[in-house]
């Protein structure tokens, strides 16, 4: 299952909510405000870290660059929105809004 | 007749706050009239959906809670609930308008796995 994430992990419990069912090795991509998840330099660095020893983590490269974000923590992957249709069609989706 | 999709719907936000909960549940109510196999999770706040003891009338809006009583008549049994979301907001089994399968989060991820879509309200 791909799990997708939408939401500020500031403002929003989707994040850990996702993290909590996600099994081990299903992919994690991070768009819109979520990709603030993907900052370096954070408070949530670490944890980020961690979760990448379990998931693959992408992040929106279009949403990345609309939030001035460009110091991404190492190991996240960057995709562009052609990338996530392709995971897409990969697996099942499953949004956390 | 080609086997039915297996389609969770997941709840996870409060019901007055937002629309979600309850357009989650009339979703469930359409989708119930093409006999898939369909389970509905409680998540996080979505747990609040089935509190008893709703009285909406000063809000002057329609208390839906009742409606997930009937959801048996249309075939859908499988409620299932997050026991750790449910404990976390002090609520237990007694609190809710229907009985839901308490799930720890192992089980609801084997449960998401087993799914062929997962919608989330």
């Amino acid at each position: 299952m791909l799990h997708l994430v939408n939401k500020s992990p500031y403002s929003s419990s989707s994040l850990d909510s996702c993290l909590k069912f996600a099994t081990k090795g299903a992919p994690i991509i991070l768009f819109e405000d979520a990709i603030y998840g993907a900052m370096a330099g954070t408070s949530l660095e670490s944890k980020m870290i961690e979760v990448m020893k379990d998931h693959p983590v992408y992040a929106i490269k279009e949403d990345l660059m609309a939030r001035g974000v460009n110091n991404i923590i190492p190991g996240v992957r960057e995709i562009d929105y052609t990338g996530f249709v392709e995971l897409v069609e990969q697996h099942r989706p499953c949004t956390w809004s | 007749m080609s086997e039915p999709t297996k389609m969770m719907f997941m709840m996870r936000k409060a019901p007055y706050g937002t629309i979600y909960s309850f357009e989650g549940l009339e979703a469930v109510l359409v989708m119930g009239a093409y006999e898939q196999d369909i389970s509905l999770l409680f998540v996080d706040d979505g747990v609040y959906a089935i509190k008893k003891g709703m009285d909406t009338s000063p809000l002057g809006i329609k208390d839906f809670s009742p409606t997930f009583r009937v959801l048996d008549g249309y075939d859908i049994d499988k409620l299932y609930i997050d026991k750790e979301s449910m404990e976390a907001r002090g609520l237990t089994l007694d609190d809710f308008v229907v009985e839901p399968e308490v799930l720890d989060k192992e089980q609801i991820a084997k449960l998401m796995e087993e799914q062929d879509v997962v919608f989330p309200f």
